[in-house]
């Protein structure tokens, strides 16, 4: 497989080059291989004219590349020093010089303008600070180019307006940043150069001022890509899932969901806007009976099933394409007829009464891949054998196959190639005509445009705006997610 | 195909490495390894040695299994020793003042026993759920508390009476209706098998049913291969918890009722103590499956039995010990290795068919 290939950037001292695609365009495994966590098959890296091979990430920081990775490695438990110096202590002795290292991240501090108190916990601090700190670890290492993937996914829009600061003056001192995003409106606003990947490849390098987002766009997810476009509508008025006032507080009292309204009707998809992390996975697990509110109810047809288990509900015809399916849509050590029965191993044809009924499952399994082009040798092999967007064509149709009511899609086509992506596009509609309510999250706006009916903007937990998805533009839903300005 | 060779490669890779360990220390304490062995065999084939290797199996299958219900996801329960000695001390305690007709006398003391064992462990699983008390710490104190309880209850006036014509103290013995006689089928043994041989059977076909086959092991194997997936798809943890301890605590009571009702037919001083652990060993050498637990219970019996001809020739038992030891290691060892090699040749295989299905849809094309 050829995650990446004929990659060609070059990337000019003391600048922000921005690297943009699809997810699943290949950023991240071209990041690895410039951080020497892969080694390329072919081709070459060459750093301030001089080829080099980068076998191991500690490799390239002695060729002074560091990257600030987008979930962050710290320590949770040490302070802010020792998560830096963590790894690369200045010692005498088999004694850590503390005092060194302090004076050392203090300097870092003034020159780059990055302050976090040293002797913080990290525990205590917040997202920003964190990634302030991930950026202070690769300087201390004495990094000149920086690579930052998605680093603002994470971030509220104060906090991305501290870290492009904090980029400028990194690019004053004639340091280099290779910034990671899918974000075209930041990547436009920061970078000096962009380039476009697509399918594994690079598209283009432009420059920031010859084009707009739109047109990024187009580049991002190429022509041919079949746009999920608007069409007839089915929505009708009877309601398959009413949300009412649901808050949710996280165990320390912060509400992560407040006064969540939702209403879905059968034929209808609303899909939820939103930068990750505020708020998306609660809502979606609060739903699923993973969480319970601190107020409010969820109500599904005409039954309130606020206090419903995880399995009641989806008895009752929900269907979940998790957000993480490693993490929450799969068994990755078992065959994938057992991965089939995941999540309905109550209902048809995976069970008969209490006992399991391994035929049912299997003929099933054979129907999915079929149906849905898993590519497989045998439903006999393990899930995580298969790639990434195979696993995910499995999850789809898995949760589609016993007819649900109601279907909250978390990033549907998150990882899947393209053909796939129009495929899974195809079945949401389908089931959408049929009367299907579909709850979609996508960090893709063009699929979340093109697919919904309706479009409310989560921010901080709270719905804060709607848009009309046969109006709005993804820039215009892109202020709005940041709560720069509403949406139409 | 390629998979069973897989199976059957680690177990024999690590008996192989054990037995070649266990050589090199007899080599160096001064004594030719293959006489040893050859003792252990001669010994251990006797018709007498037979049967209690057997027997001793059948207690070590049950314990095996007890803790294998809870490894299954990932709940680590060590009190499968406390929950058996309490479990037989209270069965043989109930067994021993009741007069019943024969088949139902053996079931109330085995329903005792089940329902005691079950009882200890709950008390894990409630801890665990209501205070988040990690089960491998509760159990391992249960275990001490349990023989506290023991020490307390198996005294004259309480549980159990001096035993006449000796120093030991006991539970008063259980009636002929409450024993299960042995099978004679060694021939030239001076002792049966267990009657209750049949039970640990019954125990291994219900384990293997309940994991293949049914919802309820659908929901255990599925939480201990990946705990947030499980929750996912409808699981409730910590019912699972309570469930799962109950059903371990529950064989756990089983474990002392072969000796029990088959042989000593009273719970005193002398009632074997440490089987919880030996089922945790046997259980790691059986990779918690029910076919590899006999194997693992009928070696590990073996050698035990086999072991005492040892002092007789000079050479310390202990030497068994150590290749106990080594064999859960390397075992454990040896199944990560081949576990992820079987996951590395399925990834392969499921991309190189893809990439013939490519160049026949390009050729196509």
């Amino acid at each position: 497989m050829r995650a990446n290939y004929d990659i060609d950037i070059a990337v000019r001292r003391g600048t922000v080059h921005a690297i943009v695609g699809e997810n699943g365009a290949g950023k991240s495994t071209l990041m690895k291989t410039l951080y020497g966590m892969h080694r390329p098959d072919s081709g070459t890296i060459t750093i301030d004219g001089e080829d080099v091979t980068l076998r191991s990430p500690s490799d390239a920081i002695a060729r002074g590349v560091g990257m600030v990775h987008q979930h962050f490695q710290l320590a949770d438990n040490f302070t802010v020093l020792e998560n830096v110096i963590l790894g690369d202590e200045p010692t005498s002795g088999g004694v850590i010089r503390m005092g060194d290292a302090r004076a050392k991240i203090e300097q870092i501090g003034h020159d780059y303008r990055l302050t976090v108190d040293p002797d913080a916990l990290v525990e205590d601090i917040g997202v920003g600070d964190r990634q302030r700190v991930e950026i202070i670890k690769v300087l201390y290492r004495g990094c000149r180019t920086l690579i930052l993937d998605e680093p603002t996914a994470v971030l509220v829009p104060q906090e991305v307006e501290q870290l492009f600061g904090a980029l400028a003056e990194l690019k004053g001192q004639g340091l280099t940043v290779i910034f990671i995003s899918h974000k075209l409106d930041e990547v436009l606003s920061v970078a000096d150069e962009i380039t476009v990947i697509r399918g594994g490849t690079t598209v283009t390098t432009v420059l920031p001022s010859e084009v707009t987002a739109r047109e990024l766009a187009e580049l991002m997810v190429g022509s041919e890509l079949p746009s999920p476009e608007t069409r007839e509508s089915t929505v009708t008025d009877r309601v398959v899932l009413d949300v009412n006032d649901v808050t949710l507080a996280s165990s320390g009292g912060r509400l992560l969901l407040d006064g969540i309204d939702l209403t879905i009707h059968a034929g209808e998809v609303v899909g939820i806007a939103g930068v990750e992390g505020n708020g998306q996975a609660e809502l979606v697990e609060t739903v699923m009976g993973m969480h319970s509110p601190l107020r409010g109810r969820v109500v599904l047809g005409d039954e309130d099933i606020t206090a419903w288990s995880t399995r009641r509900r989806r008895e009752a015809g929900i269907g979940y394409i998790p957000e993480d399916r490693s993490r929450h849509g799969l068994l990755l050590e078992a065959s994938l007829w057992e991965n089939r029965m995941l999540g309905h191993q109550t209902q048809a044809p995976n069970a008969k009464g209490q006992l399991l009924d391994r035929k049912g499952a299997r003929a099933d399994t054979e129907r999915i891949v079929a149906e849905y082009d898993v590519r497989t040798p045998s439903i006999d092999v393990v899930a995580s054998a298969l790639s990434g967007g195979n696993q995910q064509k499995l999850i789809v149709g898995r949760e589609m196959s016993n007819d649900p009511r109601l279907l909250i899609a978390a990033h549907p086509t998150r990882g899947v190639d393209v053909g796939a992506q129009a495929a899974i596009w195809d079945e949401i509609r389908k089931a959408r005509a049929a009367g299907l309510g579909v709850l979609l999250i996508s960090a893709d706006l063009d699929e979340l445009i093109g697919l919904s009916d309706t479009i409310k903007v989560l921010l901080r937990g709270r719905l804060v705006a709607d848009a009309d998805p046969r109006t709005v533009t993804p820039e215009q839903l892109g202020s709005a997610m940041t709560g720069a300005g509403g949406a139409a | 195909m390629r998979r069973y060779v897989l199976a059957l490669a680690a177990p024999l890779l690590a008996l192989v490495f054990s037995v070649l360990v266990t050589s090199v220390i007899l080599v160096l304490s001064g004594h030719p390894p293959m006489q040893v062995y050859k003792d252990m065999w001669d010994y251990g084939t006797q018709p007498d040695s037979l049967v209690l290797t057997l027997n001793l199996s059948t207690t070590y299958y049950i314990a095996a299994v007890a803790v294998a219900i809870g490894f299954k996801m990932n709940l680590f329960n060590i009190g499968v020793d406390g929950q058996y000695r309490l479990a037989a001390l209270f069965a043989a305690f109930v067994g021993g003042k009741i007069a019943l007709p024969p088949v139902l006398h053996v079931t109330v003391i085995l329903v005792v026993a089940v329902v005691v064992g079950a009882m200890w462990a709950g008390v894990a699983a409630v801890l665990k759920n209501r205070r988040g008390v990690s089960e491998v710490i509760s159990t391992i104190m249960l275990n001490y508390v349990a023989t506290g309880i023991i020490a307390y209850l198996l005294a004259p006036d309480r549980f159990a009476e001096l035993v006449a014509g000796s120093n030991n103290i006991g539970t008063h013995p259980i009636p002929p209706s409450g024993q299960v006689p042995g099978f004679d089928v060694v021939p030239g043994a001076s002792a049966p098998l267990y009657g209750l041989i049949l039970l640990a059977a019954a125990v291994g076909i219900g384990f293997w049913f309940l994991l293949g086959r049914t919802r309820f092991g659908f929901d255990l194997r599925a939480s201990g291969m990946s705990s947030t997936a499980a929750v996912a798809s409808g699981v409730n943890p910590k019912r699972m918890v309570l469930y799962v301890m109950l059903l371990s605590g529950g064989v756990a009571g089983l474990i002392g009722m072969p000796q029990l009702v088959g042989a000593s037919y009273t719970y005193n001083l002398d009632f074997p103590a440490g089987l919880g652990f030996t089922g945790i060993a046997i259980a790691l050498l059986g990779r918690n499956s029910p076919i590899g637990i006999v194997f693992g219970a009928l070696l590990w019996a073996f050698l035990d039995v086999s072991r005492q001809i040892l002092d007789l020739e000079g050479v310390s038992k202990e030497i068994v010990t150590i290749m106990q030891g080594v064999a859960v290691l390397s075992v454990v060892i040896a199944y990560e290795v081949v576990r992820r090699a079987s996951i590395r040749a399925q990834q392969r295989e499921v991309g190189r068919q893809l990439a013939d299905a490519d160049a026949l849809a390009g050729a196509t094309a």
